[in-house]
């Protein structure tokens, strides 16, 4: 049960910190849920894949997905439940914080969207954000996920290189450009 | 409950369980769906509204989908409004991740060869995706050469792993404290140069 407790803790802090959007929320569940080894960091990244591939928030969407896996993991006899439940609880727990926020001190915010409070943390915020994204990426480039043997690494620069230029130049969307390399993938390893 | 209202909170669970059915990627894909729907099609709120809304949302944490639901839903119902908002907005994804979860479990991912060849093809565009929008952000948010010590810093010190010094909750509220005390600086240097010149 102490599971529950924690994911319900690390939960509320990714909901009340989660500032900048869904990608730079991955470097607070990375810190909270991959660190701890609640989950692996592959199963990490295969999370974020499916979460893109599926519609609506990276943040629900992880937020499901790790409320089921982590449970199912950690308690003996696993069982299917464990995760349901586990993943309704982070699923409720990371959007506590947007109830709270946006209807206690959505006036607040509103009415001093000017003021140094609020205009001066979100420039202070900016470079911040930033620097959790790229946080995010750094932690998965690892043997986990472009593999421990030269061929390996090699085709899965190759497709990180492709995928990042294609995102970057065109207008191709996301899901294409993971489809596309789950079809390299078929075909080359 | 009065029958009406009954009716117009079913309305508002089911717009925003549509928009979190079929839009892909989250908040910044979900505003303009939202804006058409909420807007254009049921006239809940007027545009100007709205972005007033949307600009409340942005600036506060959490997850912005669910922030613009909630602060919708309150507008046009308060309490109730809210919780419906955002039940439609999170139930699809839910429901859909938690049939994946059920489906496919880490150990059929990596012990059937097919899934697990596909996924390793994944991977490595995932890590790619993660990278584009570091430079795009930092191309929008005018980071230059002056100023890419901060998110330099930032990342590598998440990235060591070090105890304490890698929690990004550190950094978020460092980065909040500096803002603030930065712009009240500037605005009182400013607020004195004002008065000497008058």
């Amino acid at each position: 049960m102490m599971i529950y407790l924690r994911l319900i803790w690390s939960y509320l802090k990714i909901g009340f910190f989660g500032f900048g959007g869904g990608y730079a929320m991955l470097a607070l569940i990375e810190n909270e849920i991959v660190t701890p080894g609640w989950i692996t960091e592959k199963m990490f990244t295969d999370i974020v894949a499916i979460s893109q591939m599926t519609p609506g928030p990276i943040g629900i969407n992880s937020a499901t997905y790790i409320g089921y896996v982590a449970p199912t993991q950690a308690i003996q006899p696993s069982s299917p439940l464990w995760g349901i439940l586990g993943s309704i609880i982070c699923t409720l727990v990371i959007i506590i914080p947007s109830f709270l926020l946006v209807r206690y001190t959505g006036q607040f915010v509103r009415r001093h969207r000017d003021s140094e409070i609020v205009a001066g943390v979100f420039n202070g915020l900016r470079p911040v954000v930033i620097g959790m994204i790229a946080s995010a990426a750094l932690i998965l480039m690892n043997g986990a996920n472009f593999g421990y043997e030269a061929r390996d690494i090699t085709v899965s620069v190759c497709i990180a290189a492709v995928s990042l230029g294609i995102s970057l130049f065109t207008k191709i969307h996301p899901i294409a450009i993971i489809c596309a390399a789950g079809v390299a993938g078929f075909l080359l390893f | 409950m009065e029958n009406n209202d009954r009716k117009e909170l079913w309305r508002l669970f089911a717009t925003f369980f549509k928009i979190g059915a079929f839009t892909f990627g989250g908040g910044w894909a979900m505003i303009s769906i939202i804006e058409r729907e909420i807007v254009d099609k049921h006239r809940w709120i007027d545009k100007a509204d709205f972005l007033d809304l949307l600009a409340v949302a942005q600036s506060l944490p959490g997850i912005l989908a669910v922030n613009i639901a909630v602060a919708v839903g309150d507008k046009i119902r308060s309490l109730s409004g809210s919780i419906a908002a955002a039940c439609g907005t999170i139930l699809p994804s839910f429901l859909i991740i938690l049939t994946i979860a059920i489906f496919l479990t880490p150990d059929l991912i990596t012990n059937n060869p097919a899934v697990a060849a596909v996924f390793k093809g994944i991977r490595p565009a995932v890590v790619a995706l993660i990278v584009a929008p570091v430079i795009t952000s930092a191309r929008a948010a005018k980071i230059g050469w002056s100023t890419a010590w901060i998110p330099t810093v930032v990342a590598l010190l998440i990235w060591s792993k070090l105890p304490v010094v890698s929690n990004p909750i550190l950094f978020i509220v460092i980065g909040g404290l500096v803002g603030w005390w930065q712009l009240r600086n500037t605005r009182r240097r400013e607020a004195r140069k004002g008065g000497e010149q008058s």
